[in-house]
């Protein structure tokens, strides 16, 4: 079972680096979205994986719980990483609209064209 | 190097940890030995920072108004003062203690002895007479309520850094003082020689601080403390440290450039480009000898060294050459004075270099009576200034006929300052020739006599020249204006200054003697004073000799000034303003050399390096750290996790290859974020799993709006090496990554995790049996309520941005648009609508039940506020976004800020009951038909979060949304087809119209 998870985190941050280093927008807002959630899976992860012992107290009989408190670190950053992703995506766009140009890179000189396109 | 914590750590850490039992326990304990007393310290230094408002206000009530509240303030802090005499006299410490960031060892000490106390004299009392003078100085249309502010705020942090017990508590004063003499000196903004003088003095003095928190930082580790008190006790352990003289150096650079000492002593006379007040009050009495005041401060654990001696004794005796000399040929009246000053700190400073107990002496003597002369004469300079229109030596002369007072007065501190008797300046002046007889330097002891003898002589040229041309000659009938004597206000002052430095000339010992006693002993750090007497006549003494030949020689080099004027004119001389600028010049250029090749732009390649380095650091501490062994079972592979596991694999392998296709690889994030909610459920966290796939409709939703606008492909702009590079780079981070995390999860902790402590009093203290919702509302509440705040902000950012966006030529763009794809024939499906509508009250209740059971079952208020948008969003999805504002009762704003608001108040509501800030509180109520339920504070709490959450999600897409915005978009019913509506179809329209 870590294995997996372990190989999932792995995958989903090397398709989210690979993607963030792309030169348009939105292949950047992808791989960041894929980053949050190898970020929020390695926090997550920190507790330890645990199965059926959520960590919600049980008055009656004494029984394991996993760790609560990655696991409320990560609730807040899964609602922040919402609020970024939606800052990241508005400026993309207003720099898009702006300037009809799509690429990250402000020194047109690095790109193979430098001409915006329209697509 | 690390920073000491003089508690212990764990103790501390105990008390926070306790601070949930014991929530009246405060660590910010006042410790002040004998309650009012020792609390006015605090007082003395905050009062100029308190008084500083009221100027500023007072401004409007009028000009006598706001000097008058100066003048006030600066009275109280001065009597808080004065009230500490009998004890200062004594020679006891008067300390109050305050700890403020004790794990930083910054503490607000507070210290006053008889060399803080002098200070504070100086810096109250002649701050006093400024402010009086700076009233009847400063003219109708100079902003005076903005003059007495910043003053006040100057003399605060100077009162600050005289009575600092703490060194870094001093360090901010000190920092403030270069920061408020900024503003001072570049006070006459109109002026382009008073913003380059401002800017000029920050730049100097606030580098040579810099250096001097470097030093500051070594002295204290050296020492273990940075409590002043401590640290004057460890000469031997601080002259032993091999780190003793780069401390030496980094400190004496701040003192140094704060005291204009060569070779920074340059910015001086291009800070006099400030109003006279302001001269006479920076730049002759206190923060010129802030520097001073340090030195002096630091000699009993930093003098006596050879270094100390080299480099103190040299560069004050340079100092009091160079800056003599030049005096003497400078046409300005103010840059003489300036000159002057210069000399005379470079005196103090090799007096305090020489290292003696006698010179130290002489030095505390000579900055009292330094205060005293120049003071008056800056003012006095101020006057000849305002009266004549000039400050050109060359223009004026004969004024001893038409300003008589001020000539008086003038001409008695310029006496005072050439060192002649009766007078103050005389006596300090023999005590420092006096001991520059038992001085030898490099084995030499004819050059430090011999060298201060000169800069002597030359300072009587100087001082007898300002008497000379500026008052005696006939009188002229060209000066700028009709000069007369001023008004008493203008002249109260300085005539106050010469007052005492006449009777301190005739009877020091009476008047000074106990205060300059006191102040060399605190100096010379306690110990035994040396043999000095105060008093005119010493006998025929070597200085005595020496002081006749210096009046003489500048009698004799005043005859002959215009001869020396046209030879001193003749020789090269190094501008100190251009070298400035062109050292400026070359940083400012070195600096953008460096930033641009850092920071060209390409954003990709910032990613790549920071990724890189992430990457070989994690590699790094692989190489060489060590690695525990395995400690616990990994679990059961099931069949379920492995066919999640395929998908998500497969879909996030897809994503990468296909990433062009931009719709397409947003379906498949959709997949990933599904599998890993389900994960998350799976891995006993019902909590996050609700959260991550609620966010995730969201999230799409937003993608594919702003996909609307965005082009649908990405074009390959790079070449197939660069994607392989980049694809060797994020296997290597991936498989660093996945390899950590495997390695963690594999073994246990290292140190026994907190989390048993939420576990154990989840329900106990919080009232609640879900704990991961009880860690957000309780527990770690505080963060929560940050967290909310942020993604206020990010909403609102996302709404100004879009405000700012659609005011542009953008909005031209926008309704002129074409579509990506052919629109939806039926943008409103009747069957969507019907059933939207109808989930909306179940929606809402289930976002409700999520609400409500979230203290004790997986759900709460992020989560809910999640659904509730989820479904408004669904109405506006089905319906239209013109249609959903429509019925909008609220802004969104509002519902962020009335969340927030509603968070902090039930956090302040623990106030009340005498808890700290967001202290929950929670009881059972039975009422009988109903099961006895709970009510916990914890839960308006979460209301706030729910409403914040809600919120910030919906003006979020509700500003996406308005890009889309079309006239002509409002449909004039509910739905696109109603059967109730009797409307003809179109056709029929059609032909009416025709």
């Amino acid at each position: 079972m870590e294995a997996l998870v372990a190989s999932a985190v792995g995958v989903m941050t090397t398709a989210g680096i690979f993607l963030i280093l792309r030169r348009r927008t939105f292949p950047v807002i992808l791989g960041l979205s894929l980053i949050t959630y190898a970020v929020n899976v390695f926090l997550f992860a920190t507790g330890r994986l645990a199965l059926n012992a959520p960590a919600v107290l049980n008055k009656y009989e004494d029984v394991p719980y996993t760790d609560p408190l990655p696991q409320a670190l990560v609730l807040t950053a899964i609602v922040i990483s919402f609020g970024m992703t939606a800052v990241i995506v508005m400026i993309s766009l207003s720099a898009y609209l702006s300037a009809r140009n799509d690429h990250i890179d402000m020194n047109a000189q690095d790109n193979t064209d430098a001409a915006g396109d329209d697509a | 190097m690390h920073l000491i914590a003089p508690l212990e750590r764990s103790e501390k850490l105990a008390i926070a940890g306790q601070s949930k039992n014991f929530p009246y326990k405060n660590s910010n304990t006042l410790t002040a030995k004998t309650g009012v007393s020792h609390l006015s310290l605090f007082l003395i230094a905050a009062l100029p920072f308190l008084g500083a408002v009221f100027p500023a206000l007072l401004i409007r009530a009028g000009r006598n108004a706001a000097a008058s509240a100066a003048g006030l303030t600066t009275f109280l802090a001065l009597a808080g003062l004065l009230i500490h005499i009998p004890s200062v006299m004594r020679g006891d410490v008067v300390t109050a203690r305050f700890d403020w960031i004790p794990l930083l060892g910054l503490n607000a000490n507070f210290m006053l002895d008889g060399l803080g106390f002098l200070f504070a004299l100086l810096i109250l009392g002649i701050g006093l007479l400024i402010i009086l003078y700076a009233r009847f100085y400063l003219s109708r249309e100079d902003p005076m309520g903005q003059f007495y502010t910043y003053l006040l705020l100057f003399q605060g942090a100077m009162v600050g850094i005289v009575l600092s017990d703490n060194i870094l508590l001093l360090l901010i004063f000190w920092e403030l003082t270069s920061l408020s003499s900024f503003l001072l000196i570049g006070y006459w903004k109109h002026l382009p020689e008073g913003r380059q003088g401002a800017r000029m003095a920050l730049a100097v003095t606030g580098s040579g601080g810099l250096a001097m928190i470097a030093g500051m930082l070594i002295l204290g580790n050296i020492v273990g403390s940075y409590d002043l008190s401590v640290i004057l006790q460890n000469k031997e352990l601080i002259q032993a440290s091999p780190y003793y003289l780069p401390a030496l150096i980094l400190i004496l650079l701040g003192c140094f450039t704060k005291s204009a000492q060569f070779p920074f002593h340059f910015w001086l006379p291009h800070a006099m480009a400030a109003p006279t007040p302001v001269s006479a009050y920076l730049h002759s009495a206190t923060m010129v000898k802030a520097g001073l005041f340090l030195m002096a401060r630091m000699w009993p654990v930093l003098a006596g060294t050879d270094a100390w001696f080299y480099i103190v004794a040299t560069t004050g005796l340079v100092t009091m050459l160079m800056g003599a000399v030049i005096a003497l040929f400078k046409d300005d009246l103010k840059a003489l004075l300036a000159f002057s000053t210069v000399s005379h700190l470079g005196l103090i400073t090799m007096l305090l270099g020489f290292g003696t107990k006698f010179a130290a002496v002489a030095a505390v003597f000579h900055i009292i009576n330094h205060a005293t002369f120049k003071a008056a004469l800056f003012m006095t300079a101020g006057i000849v200034d305002h009266e004549t229109g000039t400050r050109d030596v060359k223009r004026l002369g004969g004024l001893r006929h038409l300003m008589p007072i001020t000539f008086t007065i003038g001409t008695i501190a310029a006496l005072s300052m050439a060192g002649l008797p009766p007078l103050n300046g005389f006596l300090s002046k023999e005590m420092m020739l006096e001991e520059t007889v038992h001085t030898t330097w490099l084995h030499s002891h004819y050059l430090v006599p011999g060298l201060a003898l000169l800069a002597a002589l030359f300072s009587a040229a100087y001082s007898f020249r300002f008497v000379s041309h500026v008052f005696l000659g006939p009188k002229r009938d060209d000066y700028p204006a009709h000069p007369h004597d001023p008004p008493v206000g203008l002249w109260l002052a300085p005539a106050f200054l010469i007052v005492l430095v006449v009777l301190i000339g005739l009877y020091s010992a009476a008047i000074v003697g106990p205060l300059v006693a006191v102040v060399s002993s605190a100096v010379i750090g306690g110990e035994k004073l040396p043999y000095y007497s105060l008093k005119l006549w010493h006998g025929f003494t070597p200085a005595l000799y020496m002081s006749v030949v210096a009046t003489l020689g500048g009698l004799f080099l005043l005859s002959q000034h215009r001869r020396a004027e046209s030879l001193w004119n003749a020789l090269p001389r190094p501008e100190a303003k251009v070298i400035f600028e062109a050292v400026i010049a070359a940083m400012t250029a070195l600096s953008r050399r460096i930033t641009d090749s850092l920071h060209n732009g390409v954003i990709s390649r910032y990613a790549m390096i920071l990724i890189v380095f992430t990457v070989g650091l994690g590699y790094y501490a692989y190489a060489t750290g060590t690695i525990g062994p395995v400690t616990r079972e990994p679990l059961k592979l099931e069949i379920i996790p492995v066919v999640g596991w395929i998908c998500l694999v497969a879909a996030t392998l897809a994503i990468m290859w296909f990433h062009r296709n931009r719709l397409l690889s947003l379906v498949l994030i959709g997949v990933v974020g599904l599998i890993v909610s389900m994960a998350f459920n799976y891995l006993s966290a019902p909590d996050l799993a609700l959260t991550q796939i609620s966010v995730e409709v969201v999230t799409m939703i937003l993608l594919l709006l702003s996909l609307n606008f965005l082009p649908t492909d990405t074009p390959w702009d790079s070449s197939a090496a660069r994607r392989w590079r980049d694809a060797a780079i994020s296997v290597g981070a991936g498989i660093g990554t996945g390899a950590l995390v495997y390695a963690l999860m594999l073994r246990d902790f290292a140190f026994p995790a907190i989390s048993e402590f939420h576990l154990a009093n989840s329900y106990k203290g919080g009232g609640g049996t879900n704990v991961v919702n009880v860690i957000l509302v309780d527990f770690r509440g505080f963060d929560t309520f940050g967290e909310i705040i942020v993604l206020g902000i990010a909403a609102l950012i996302i709404f100004a941005l879009t405000e700012s966006v659609l005011a542009t030529n953008v909005r031209a763009y926008l309704l002129n648009r074409k579509p990506h794809w052919p629109q939806s024939g039926d943008s409103h499906p009747l069957m969507m609508v019907v059933v939207t509508r109808m989930m909306m009250p179940i929606a809402l209740m289930v976002g409700a039940y999520i609400f409500f059971r979230g203290h004790n079952q997986p759900g709460g208020g992020f989560i809910a506020g999640l659904i509730v948008a989820i479904a408004f969003l669904m109405q506006y999805m089905a319906s239209g976004y013109t249609w959903a504002i429509e019925r909008q009762r609220f802004y969104y704003h509002g519902t962020i800020g009335w969340g927030v608001l509603i968070a902090a108040a039930t956090g302040i509501g623990a106030w009340f009951n005498e808890r700290p800030f967001l202290t929950s509180d929670f009881g059972y109520i039975h009422w009988p038909p109903l099961e006895e339920f709970e009510w916990a504070t914890a839960i308006l709490f979460d209301t706030g979060v729910f409403l914040a959450v809600l919120g910030a999600v919906m003006l979020a897409l509700d500003s996406l949304s308005r890009f889309a915005w079309q006239p002509g978009m409002a449909q004039e019913f509910p739905m696109d087809i109603n059967p109730l509506r009797d409307d003809p179809p179109e056709e029929e329209q059609e032909k009416e119209q025709v």
